[in-house]
């Protein structure tokens, strides 16, 4: 990574204040005023129930229509099952358990010098080339280095708002922007789309928000690296990107931090929007807790992603790398209303141990002559199984309409599983409709051949998973690319010899 | 000259693959710099000895004992008898999909290197050797950016071969009928590497049947294997009599392995 911005919560603080005065005033939230007595009043007591929700609603002070949308969701909720389709085996949760409104993490609660960081955390940074001062940050060291964050975020910020761009926390949009969250929230992803969405409805906390005005071409990548370490914006996060007529951005979603947190659920849902020549890049590395080599603890990850290629010739590209998490069940997908617009899916999702992933996408054709392509590469080591789910949909309106997908997938020892559930529904008979699909090992022929020439097994299986992926590597903003392979690599220790 | 200054010492060296004995025992001695033909009908064992040596995890050495440079190569694991100084080229080099070239190279003499206590290549410096390697062995510089030997014909396999070996410069080259499948100017390029790395110290068993190639090598020692032993040492005269009468006729008029 270069530059990782906190680019939300430090930096929308202080919005619209010269640069000194920022970092004062961020200096000073944090070591004079003291989170302590914000805390007491900001958080809530596990349970679930529509008081929970109230006070959620109240916290945030927000506007009426967010707070009955919520209400609106929790009812759906309450009627709705959790999914068994998914070839998934999760423990059941209870929600009554959770807390749903947690306020950041107390100075006090952080470690105060990475001589108190875990040292197995702090080797994974130093794999994967995150910078030493960055890595204090990541792991929640309540140092300087959070403000270098915010100075560039602030530099950062300013670049952005010259062109009209907003790229702030959903919280600062519902406080400042509310017309926008009001037309688009809950537009692609609908309360009762699924359950673990309406239950996102009700209780979303925070996340990010993102617009692009009219023909503006974001100047930079859009990054919310830090977001979600410092601002702990937690379990429930809502991200929102909106593509006016002929803009583009790409947006960086990455937490190659590993939660230290053990059995969290974790259900976000991102909502996407392009209009007429639009075109938003969306990728994602996780890398969230995946519980340890025995399967205890890690990260239940239930997430919705869904983009709406709204205008014409608009186009929508998810691009992911899922190394963490003990379950992952997630289908970024694209609804392709628009005349000639393209959705695009490049995925890698490695599932190591005894972690399970069913991932894949859905590319719904809505209008004429769209496109969508999907690239899926599945690797799976120890006793993990991974699944790819995919929908192609092609609409009786969609005439002309093209899908190439290809799916790959990698096994690496012998007591992982794979397993592929392509699913294609077609009204058209115009439409083409392409399907590749390969399952390969890690031959032992290749691994021996890349020992005999000096290379030991593990960065021998790092190069040949490394190879295998390269399609979708290629896809990946360049910085991410190099922090992705070292990411591949590291989740895959210990998976052979 | 004496066996304690050998570079490779092998000693009633038994191979087993699966159920079978391959290698009976093998024993055998190469010098440093020297180099070595090694002959014998097929299934004789020629290929078992480079990749019994080479450690691979089929190959099941029963006893015996392989010195290189006075270090017990049956106690290392495969890259740490590459990192030790043993190239033992492939007879069909697998590929490695999507894997770029020069990175895999790369990699791998930045893994040799480091063992040798050398500096690792940076991209740079790697490229611009690997291109004069290319270049030496009559490959094109593009074959550099492609993914390993994926879509590479057998001749262009072999090549990729001796590239490495070019690179990596081992104290031992083990290459295994590395001329089948190559033209006339492949041959020439292989000859002259050989010579080249020769002069810089590099010691060669080859295994090859190509007697005018074989004559262009100028071996120091010509070895025959039968039935899993070597049962001949001699000179280029051992070659081009075998190359004359073939195997079994050879064979019958020297007598029967033991």
């Amino acid at each position: 990574m270069t530059e990782p911005v906190d680019t939300v919560s430090a930096a929308s603080a202080i919005e619209d204040k010269p640069q000194d005065a920022a970092l004062t005033q961020a200096l000073q939230r944090s070591y004079q005023h003291g989170f302590v007595t914000d805390i007491e009043t900001d958080s809530l007591p596990p349970g679930l129930n529509e008081d929970t929700i109230r006070a959620i609603s109240r916290k945030k002070k927000e506007p009426e229509f967010l707070l009955n949308w919520r209400l609106a969701a929790f009812e759906r909720w309450l009627k709705m099952e959790a999914p068994t389709w998914p070839y998934l085996h999760l423990a059941p949760i209870d929600y009554q358990a959770i807390s749903y409104y947690n306020a950041p993490k107390t100075a006090k609660d952080q470690p105060k010098s990475i001589d108190e960081v875990d040292p197995k955390l702090l080797e994974t940074y130093e794999k994967l080339g995150v910078p030493l001062h960055e890595r204090a940050a990541l792991a929640g060291v309540a140092v300087d280095a959070v403000f270098d964050s915010v100075s560039v975020g602030t530099t950062f910020r300013k670049q952005l708002a010259d062109v009209g761009v907003i790229f702030c926390s959903f919280s600062h949009a519902v406080e400042h922007h509310p017309e926008l969250i009001e037309k688009y929230l809950g537009t692609v992803v609908p309360v009762s789309d699924n359950y673990y969405a309406a239950l996102n409805s009700a209780v979303f906390s925070d996340g990010s928000f993102v617009y692009i005005p009219k023909g503006v071409h974001c100047p930079m990548e859009l990054s919310s690296y830090f977001r979600i370490n410092a601002a702990n914006s937690g379990q429930f996060e809502r991200t929102l990107i909106i593509a006016e007529e002929g803009s583009d951005v790409s947006y960086l979603e990455g937490c190659t931090a590993p939660q230290r947190d053990e059995n969290q659920l974790h259900a976000a849902v991102v909502e996407l929007i392009a209009h007429d020549d639009a075109f938003i890049k969306y990728s994602t590395v996780q890398n969230w807790y995946p519980g340890d080599e025995n399967g205890v603890g890690g990260i239940y990850n239930l997430v919705t992603k869904r983009g709406l290629a709204a205008g014409k010739r608009s186009r929508i590209a998810w691009t992911q790398i899922e190394t963490g998490s003990a379950v992952t069940w997630k289908y970024p997908s694209v609804i392709l209303r628009g005349d000639e617009s393209s959705g695009e899916f490049y995925s890698i999702a490695v599932s190591n141990h005894y972690q399970q992933a069913d991932t894949g996408t859905k590319m719904v054709h809505l209008g004429k002559n769209t496109k969508s392509r999907i690239v899926s590469k599945g690797i799976s080591a120890g006793h993990a199984q991974n699944s790819y789910r995919g929908l192609v949909r092609i609409n009786p309106g969609a005439s002309g309409a093209h899908n190439h997908t290809q799916c790959d997938s990698l096994l690496i020892g012998t007591h992982c599983g794979a397993h592929t559930f392509p699913y294609i529904d077609t009204a058209r008979a115009d439409a083409v409709v392409e399907h590749e699909a390969t399952t390969t090992r890690i031959s032992e022929e290749r691994l021996f051949y890349c020992q005999q020439r000096g290379i030991e097994p593990e960065e021998a299986t790092a190069l040949i998973v490394g190879g295998f992926c390269q399609a979708v590597l290629e896809e990946l903003p360049m910085e991410f690319a190099l922090e992705a392979k070292a990411l591949l690599a590291v989740s895959l220790e210990g998976s052979v010899g | 000259m004496s066996a304690s200054s050998a570079l490779l010492q092998v000693r009633d060296l038994r191979v087993d693959i699966g159920e079978r004995t391959v290698l009976q025992s093998v024993t055998l001695d190469v010098q440093p710099g020297s180099l070595v033909v090694l002959m014998g009908a097929n299934g004789s064992g020629k290929s078992t000895l480079g990749m019994a040596l080479a450690g691979h995890p089929n190959y099941h050495v029963v006893s015996g004992q392989a010195l290189l440079d006075g270090k017990n190569l049956l106690e290392l694991e495969a890259h740490e008898r590459a990192r030790a100084g043993l190239f033992v080229s492939f007879q069909a080099p697998p590929d490695v999909p999507g894997v770029k070239n020069n990175l895999f190279v790369r990699t791998a003499l930045n893994a040799v290197r480091q063992a040798r206590g050398e500096e690792p290549q940076d991209a740079f410096d790697f490229l611009a050797s690997a291109k004069a390697a290319a270049k030496e062995l009559g490959l094109p510089a593009s074959m550099l950016g492609r993914p390993v030997n994926e879509g590479f014909s057998g001749g262009e396999r072999k090549r990729n071969e001796l590239l490495q070996l070019s690179l990596m410069q081992p104290r031992l080259a083990m290459l295994d009928e590395i001329d089948s499948g190559m033209d006339v100017d492949g041959v020439r390029a292989v000859v002259k590497l050989v010579e080249r790395l020769r002069s810089e110290g590099t010691a060669f068993i080859i295994i090859s049947h190509y007697l005018q190639m074989i004559e262009s090598l100028h071996p120091d020692a010509v070895l025959r294997l039968d039935g899993g032993k070597i049962v001949e040492e001699g000179d280029m005269e051992l070659a081009r009599s075998i190359a004359r009468t073939g195997f079994k006729q050879h064979a019958a008029t020297v007598g029967a392995p033991a």
